[in-house]
Order: structure tokens, then C-alpha cells, then sequence
């Protein structure tokens, strides 16, 4: 399978199965697009019928280029076959191991936003906050369940995490006392809304965080349409100049702004902007998550809308860092050379599986997603995960469990998305949310043609990419193997 | 060639043999939070060759 898009004056083509990226001439897609379906002598006939007139076409070129499209067939470049799925299926439906939990830390906010999916951070049950002795018991836990791997990712999560601080600042400290005996690797992510961030704050997890998830939509008055106190007043203004304080002295380490757009603000490019005209430098910017009723839900009429704003971000990106004022945005990290392996484009996410939410009263669901629906409460960290035959439905579901995704250019770029948006969407973890492939296709697209402009920038588009910092040595790239 | 170039990219059927340490991340989890697609995630494999 391929996927052909123009975009940017590019002309690109994807392998689907073999992970490559094309960038062609008009008179090679062409070619491309009519390669498995028409006569070689057609396709020569039709060319010259469309192209003849340029000096650079005629039949003995029109020949060397689908002598060429052969070549990249037999490389396995071009349409390569698919023989994935009895290799990489079994992976994740035989994983016992956890290596990663959500500690809802926090089931209360000091901000109301009305476009919360957490409810105002009570997930639709009682405020409450995670104790010492919980959070120990969810890291032991997770430790005694993750033989065989050494990074284990611990979120910090809510509502909102500092209003229980001091208690984060012990599960670290208790996670480091452990994690050296153990063979393991803690990474820290701490997600905010910034209202009660102050120095202790700030250092303590420029030490410890691997990440820190800053919340910002944008411009002062997107912001202030939903991120506001329980008094209605909006918390930009409170915030902004700690999270510049934040960033700046983190020195160098990971860091998203993270922003949510809505119905209200499908020029969220503005937003996206915004953030990176105040300083920020690393941005996520994610469509809203709430039900289609809800005013601020996305609407098929916004798609179009959305389409182009993605777009529009993709030229400014290229256009900034050529500036030397670039930033990244999450969606648009693709790492072609060393991203993820055949595995993990098949299996996905790990909710269910592999990672866990914990409540503050110790209850294992699937993902945060999932809190607070007792359909999928699955045990707790005292038991152990109790409803076996759930975890077995998240273990089997990856991108060949879902018909939908059978004819998907994107699927193992995707690999079948999330298990919470699917539900949401069709009532099972292994239906799809069609809105939310559509813009992810979009997101792709935009992805790879910026990969291909600083490739063509770089002089990389021929004579191959250098390997960069953070190569993983994987062996798989033809850069250095 | 001359109308077709090729970026270089992680050949998915050589990772058959080199992937599955499964020591990458495993969610969205310490990102956006509202949606998993594996394309942004890093390789963590440090293993593959040995």
C-alpha cells in the first residue's frame, strides 16, 4: 500500500509497509499512481499524452522512471507487502510486565474549566487526595510487576498534582531510594496548571521531572474562555510569568506546552503562536475531548478549518527555524530514521496492558481516560489486576484488531490510536474515532513533508541523512548500518 | 534517480529482528493526554546489535 499527497509543493509518496518516504516529480507520482493498476506500455502512453510536451519527457525517460519504480518494488521500498502481523501481534498479547502508571495524585483543581474531561479533576466521583502510603504501595507495585524492564514512567496527575505536593516530593524521594536496588530508571512527569507553581516548585522538578506538562491554550482570551477559578476570574495572567520563570531555568530538559482548542478557537495556529512568540519553545496544542453535544465540541464543519490551520502551521515551522526561531510541536516530532520499531507500530498505546491509572484510593483503570467509569475499574495495586479478561481485550487490541484500520495509509504511523477515543466515540477500544484519524492523517502528512523540506534543506534528500544525537543504534537505518 | 529521491528511514522489516525491547514509552502519558498515535515516540532500544 501507498499513500500519495501533494502538499507544500512537494510531491510525496509513502510506503505504508516498509516505513519509506518518496519526494518525486509530478511525472514520477504519476507513474507511481498508475503502477499497479495499468500496462507498462499504457502508462508510457499516458505520460506522453500529459507530460510529452516537456523537454525533459519522453519515452526513454518515461521508461528509466518506471525502471526506477521496479527497482525501489524489488528494494522492498515500494509497495512492499505486509508481513507484520503474525510477528508483531503476539508481542503485546503476551506482555505480562507494567511499566508505567498515572497517579492521580490529586482528584481536585483549583481551576474550573468547564471543558475538563477529568469533571473539574473529581472524574465524576468525590475530591480526594492520593496519601503517602497509597503512592508507596502503587510504586512497589509497579516495580514487583515490571520484571525485565528498566524505564518505568510514573505521571503525576489530576486535577491538579500540587495540591498535593508535598506528597509528590515523597514519592520521588521514596521512588529514588528503590529504584538503583532494583534495576530501574524512574521517569517523572508532573502535568499542571500552573496556579500553585513557586521556586520550591520549580526546582524540585527541574532535579527530578523528566517532563513537566505545562497547560496553556493560548492567547489570554482563548485561555480565559475556560481556565478560570471558581470565582470565574482567568488564570493567564497568574501563570504566564511563572511558566517563563519555568521553562527558562529548566535549562535545557523536557518540557510541552500544552494547549487544548475547541469549536471557539479553530485558529488555534494563533494560539500555537502565541506561546512561541512569549518564548516557549516545545508545544502541544490537542483537539478537545468532550462529548458532541458540549458547545466547544469540534464539528464536521470545523475540519476543513482544522485541516488548513495544520497546514499553515507545518510552512510557518519551516519558515521560524530557517529564522532561528523554530520550536517543535508534539504531533510534528517524527523521528524517520530512529523512531519506533515494527512492535510498537502495531501494538500502540499500553493502556490496559502495560500502564495503568490509579486513583487516589488505589483503583487500577486502563488509562485516566477510563477513571471514574466502574465498567472498567480493574482492580488496585493492593490485588493486583483482578479482571484478567479485560486486560486480556487491551492486550488484543492493536492496529490489526480494528477493521477500520485495515485499509489505513497512517495505521502504522497511528497504530490504531487511542483505546479512550475509540470508546468515547464508538463503545468498544477496538472501534476508531473518525474524527480524530482524519485530523491525525492531516497531522501526518504535515509531519513528513517538514521532514522532507529539512531533508532538501540539509542536502539529505539523496545522498542520505546523517545520523543526528540520540541515535539508538537500532541497526534498523540505512544511515549507519 | 533521477524523478524519484528517497529520504532514509528505520526499515521496518529489518526491526522484526532489532525491535521489542518494549523500553519506550508506553502512552500518551507524559504528553498530551488525549490521544496515542506511536509516530513522535523515540526508539529506546539500546540493545539492538549486541
Amino acid at each position: 500500500m501507498i499513500h500519495q499527497y501533494k502538499l507544500n509543493d512537494y510531491n510525496i509518496v509513502l510506503d505504508v509497509n516498509s516505513g519509506s518516504v518518496h519526494v518525486v516529480d509530478e511525472v514520477a507520482y504519476d507513474i507511481i499512481a498508475a503502477y499497479e493498476t495499468t500496462p507498462r506500455a499504457e502508462i508510457v502512453a499516458q505520460m506522453m499524452a500529459k507530460y510529452g510536451d516537456r523537454e525533459d519527457v519522453n519515452k526513454a525517460e518515461i521508461e528509466q522512471c518506471i525502471d526506477d519504480v521496479e527497482a525501489l518494488r524489488d528494494a522492498g521500498k515500494l509497495f512492499a507487502e505486509d508481513k507484520f502481523r503474525d510477528v508483531a501481534v503476539n508481542f503485546k498479547a503476551n506482555n505480562t510486565c507494567i511499566k508505567a502508571l498515572c497517579l492521580h495524585i490529586a482528584h481536585t483543581c483549583n481551576l474550573n474549566c468547564s471543558y475538563c474531561f477529568a469533571s473539574q479533576g473529581k472524574y465524576h466521583g468525590d475530591r480526594a487526595l492520593m496519601s503517602f502510603e497509597t503512592g508507596k504501595r502503587a510504586l512497589d507495585f509497579l516495580v514487583e510487576n515490571s520484571e525485565g524492564r528498566r524505564n518505568l514512567e510514573v505521571d503525576f496527575f489530576g486535577g491538579e498534582p500540587l495540591m498535593n505536593w508535598e506528597v509528590v516530593k515523597q514519592l520521588v524521594a521514596y521512588a529514588r531510594s528503590i529504584e538503583e536496588a532494583a534495576g530501574k530508571n524512574f521517569r517523572f512527569t508532573l502535568t499542571t496548571n500552573g496556579v500553585l507553581v513557586d521556586d520550591d516548585v520549580i526546582d524540585f522538578c527541574n532535579r527530578e521531572m523528566h517532563n513537566v506538562v505545562l497547560s496553556l491554550d493560548g492567547r489570554r482570551e482563548v485561555h480565559d474562555r475556560f481556565r478560570v477559578d471558581y470565582a470565574g476570574k482567568g488564570s493567564y495572567d497568574n501563570i504566564v510569568p511563572k511558566f517563563k520563570r519555568f521553562v527558562e531555568s529548566r535549562g535545557g530538559q523536557g518540557y510541552y506546552m500544552r494547549g487544548t482548542y475547541t469549536h471557539h478557537n479553530t485558529d488555534f495556529t494563533n494560539d500555537i503562536f502565541h506561546m512561541a512568540d512569549l518564548g516557549f519553545d516545545q508545544l502541544s496544542m490537542e483537539p478537545v475531548v468532550c462529548a458532541p453535544d458540549d458547545p466547544s465540541a469540534l464539528t464536521e464543519e470545523d475540519l476543513p478549518i482544522l485541516f488548513e490551520q495544520y497546514e499553515l502551521l507545518a510552512r510557518e515551522m519551516i519558515r521560524r527555524k530557517k529564522e532561528g526561531k523554530g520550536f517543535t510541536f508534539y504531533h510534528y516530532m517524527i523521528d524517520l530514521t530512529h523512531g519506533p520499531c515494527i512492535y510498537k507500530r502495531v501494538a500502540g498505546c499500553g493502556s490496559g496492558s502495560e500502564y495503568f491509572a490509579v486513583t487516589p484510593w488505589g483503583e487500577l483503570y486502563p488509562c485516566h481516560q477510563f477513571v471514574g467509569d466502574e465498567r472498567y475499574s480493574m482492580g488496585n495495586i493492593w490485588d493486583g489486576v483482578k479482571n484478567e479478561a479485560l486486560r486480556d481485550e487491551f492486550r488484543k487490541c492493536n492496529v490489526y484488531s480494528k477493521p477500520e484500520c485495515a485499509d489505513c495509509w497512517a495505521r502504522l504511523w497511528c497504530a490504531g490510536g487511542c483505546a479512550a477515543n475509540a470508546y468515547h466515540a464508538t463503545g468498544s477500544i477496538t472501534g476508531t474515532y473518525a474524527y480524530g484519524c482524519e485530523l491525525f492523517k492531516k497531522r501526518m502528512e504535515c509531519a513528513i513533508m517538514i521532514q522532507v523540506a529539512e531533508a532538501e534543506e540539509g542536502g539529505a534528500l539523496s545522498d542520505g541523512a546523517a545520523c543526528g544525537d540520540g541515535c539508538s543504534d537500532c541497526g534498523d537505518c540505512t544511515d549507519c548500518h | 534517480m533521477k524523478r524519484i529521491q528517497t529520504i532514509n528511514t528505520r526499515d521496518l522489516a529489518k526491526s522484526v529482528k532489532n525491535g521489542g525491547c518494549g523500553e519506550c514509552q508506553t502512552s500518551c502519558q507524559s504528553a498530551c493526554k488525549t490521544s496515542c498515535g506511536v509516530a513522535n515516540q523515540k526508539c529506546e532500544n539500546k540493545n539492538a546489535k549486541k
